[in-house]
């Protein structure tokens, strides 16, 4: 499985993130040309939205890259983020802080999304690893991350009820430029979500702890026998995982300004497509799958109304499997299992 | 029978039916996420075929069955290319699109769904669960569920024993297929009404909770596994949003406890009355087990 996770190439994390930059402003001018300023507008929109869809996409990658994991718990964890952010202040707590309650309390939420994906390591994969000898024993992880996905979920319906909630931002600035919204915090959400992604990159290449986690990725038992204490280096995956998720959902919950227990299964399938698109186990296959499944979205709802996204989106995805099942850029030796 | 028990009854015996689709493949080391694409291509076949070409229920079930089978077959070659993992995101990926689809058809009623118009008793779902299971039961006991198990079990020896392991699995797509299908079909007639939000990811992802739970060794798996699941939220049913907390601690405690499902051939050999009298397992199970 070497050559399939990307994240151990030896390529130079930032001039992608460059070359990502310029694509998308290539996208925006090329249509600005073309087709004025309403379909520039969707453009926009779209890159905004891939890059929610894209951090959650490189949440689902790094674990199935490392690990060949599918964890399910990801949208919750996205949605835990929102969730926990809204009662805190709706409840009060914060409410000594002033101006920048908001602030804190989506941090206290990545810090509770990243606290439950450490749960999810104690329970799903520290004693999972039992091997029974058939071929469906990969899917144990899956199926009781689907257990958490149920208790969470619902966990949260209890304590703080089924309906869609408004969160509180404080800020409204979008820039105009040309004729065009560009809201502020979108394009810093881009921004930061491009970062993190450009630093996990680093992490992953230039770091012991990055060599180690990579070396798992390439074999767990090799990893172990060169001294690599695998048992402590997985939980680091999972709580990237939790950050992923959290960073994503804060975005999301400054962006839209909504929270909703059911916020994360919307998103949280859309970063699967976005995944197998750009190839499992490759992180910038992650970002420019992310970046795609958001212009089509926005793309698509545009040309041929609200209910089409779901068709196009796994229908592009259903054709990338068949034609070319190791994604746009992963390596085709994906998908064999290891753990 | 009281209106609420029928629904149960009703609900199980589709269940029943759809959780031996997906244990048919699975049975066979294939994992299949997208469950509910062909229950919906087998409800909205039958449906269709009742409301608007006017066939009778003896034309609409056989013709929902032969198209999901149709389905599975072909939809099985570029699944097939695809292993663990992967083999999971590509079904999860047809479920989807499959839903998308339908939610956007006009044909089919798109998001407001489609009334069937002939009616299927209690009667005959309770006749197709209890076949069903039995020719499962038939089916992993032949010559072909010898293949299946062996390809669960290690494919690679399979291979060398002899077995056409492709040939099996899509044949075992193919079988699952028209299975989903027939559940879809007696669903779509049993409560009049189809519509594509019900065929959602969610319903693909407990089907297989289902299987995985119940056990993929022996054909008993997904019988006890959908009674457990259709039964214990109806147990629970006081703690209201409580149930699913404790659902899901039961599922995570499962996969902690006992990872190949409720149900394994040593548990089955050691039930069967050939060894009521000795605490042993049967020599064949033993060597199941350490293989």
């Amino acid at each position: 499985m070497s050559d399939a996770v990307s994240l151990g190439k030896p390529k130079p994390a930032l001039s992608k993130g460059v070359l990502i930059a310029l694509a998308c402003i290539a996208a925006a001018g090329l249509a600005m040309l073309l087709g004025g300023r309403v379909i520039t507008q969707q453009i926009i929109s779209g890159l905004m939205l891939g890059s929610i869809y894209m951090t959650v996409a490189v949440a689902f990658t790094l674990t199935i890259g490392v690990l060949n994991f599918l964890n399910f718990t990801i949208p919750t964890l996205f949605m835990l983020t929102g969730m926990v952010a809204w009662g805190l202040l709706a409840r009060g707590y914060l409410a000594g802080f002033g101006g920048w309650a908001w602030l804190l309390a989506l941090l206290a939420g990545i810090a509770v999304s990243i606290l439950a994906s450490l749960v999810v390591e104690r329970f799903t994969f520290r004693y999972l690893k039992t091997r029974h000898g058939d071929a469906t024993e990969h899917a144990i992880p899956l199926v009781s991350s689907l257990g958490f996905l149920l208790i969470f979920e619902h966990l949260v319906l209890i304590a703080l009820g089924s309906e869609a909630q408004r969160f509180p931002v404080p800020f409204k600035a979008d820039l105009y430029l040309g004729g065009l919204v560009i809201g502020l915090p979108q394009l810093a959400s881009l921004a930061l979500a491009l970062g993190i992604v450009a630093g996990l990159t680093y992490v992953l290449k230039q770091t012991r702890m990055g060599r180690a986690l990579r070396t798992i990725a390439e074999s767990p038992d090799t990893a172990s026998l060169l001294g690599v204490e695998v048992a402590r280096i997985v939980p680091i995956v999972f709580i990237l995982t939790g950050l992923l998720s959290g960073v994503a959902a804060a975005l999301f919950t400054v962006n839209y300004g909504d929270v909703s227990p059911f916020m994360g299964e919307h998103i949280g399938t859309k970063a699967i497509a976005a995944m197998v698109l750009g190839g499992l186990g490759s992180v910038w296959g992650a970002v420019a799958g992310g970046l795609i499944v958001g212009l089509a979205e926005t793309l698509s709802i545009h040309f041929l109304g609200g209910d089409s996204v779901q068709m196009v989106v796994w229908g592009m995805l259903l054709l990338v499997i068949i034609l070319r099942p190791q994604g746009l850029f992963g390596a085709s030796s994906i998908g064999k299992g290891k753990m | 029978m009281s209106g609420y028990a029928t629904g149960i009854v009703a609900i199980l015996c589709i269940n029943l039916i759809f959780a031996y689709a997906i244990f048919v493949t699975a049975a066979a080391g294939q994992l299949n996420l997208g469950g509910a694409g062909f229950q919906a291509i087998g409800a909205y076949t039958a449906a269709w075929l009742s409301s608007n070409a006017g066939q009778p229920v003896v034309v609409t079930i056989p013709l929902a069955m032969v198209t999901t089978a149709l389905i599975g077959f072909l939809i099985s070659f570029p699944v097939l290319r695809t292993r663990g993992v992967y083999m999971v995101l590509a079904t999860f990926a047809f479920g989807q699109f499959v839903s998308g689809f339908l939610l956007r058809s006009p044909t089919f009623g798109g998001a407001i769904g489609m009334v069937v118009s002939d009616y299927v008793g209690i009667g005959l779902l309770i006749a197709a669960a209890i076949i069903t299971t039995a020719l499962v039961f038939f089916l992993m006991a032949s010559r072909l569920g010898l293949a299946i198990r062996s390809i669960h079990d290690d494919e690679p020896v399979s291979t060398i024993m002899g077995v056409n392991v492709r040939a099996v699995q899509v044949t075992t797509f193919t079988i699952g297929g028209a299975l989903a299908g027939l559940s879809g079909a007696l669903y779509a007639h049993h409560f009049s009404f189809v519509e594509a939000q019900y065929f959602n990811s969610l319903l693909s992802i407990y089907v297989l909770l289902f299987v995985l739970i119940g056990g993929t060794q022996t054909a008993w798996g997904p019988l006890v596994g959908s009674l457990f699941f259709t039964l214990l939220p109806e147990v629970l049913r006081v703690g209201g949003s409580w149930r699913y907390v404790v659902f899901g601690v039961a599922i995570v405690a499962m996969m902690v406890l006992r990872p190949q499902g409720i149900v394994t051939r040593e548990l089955v050999s050691r039930l069967s009355p050939r060894n009521w009298f000795g605490s042993r397992p049967a020599p064949a199970a033993r060597m199941a087990d350490g293989g």
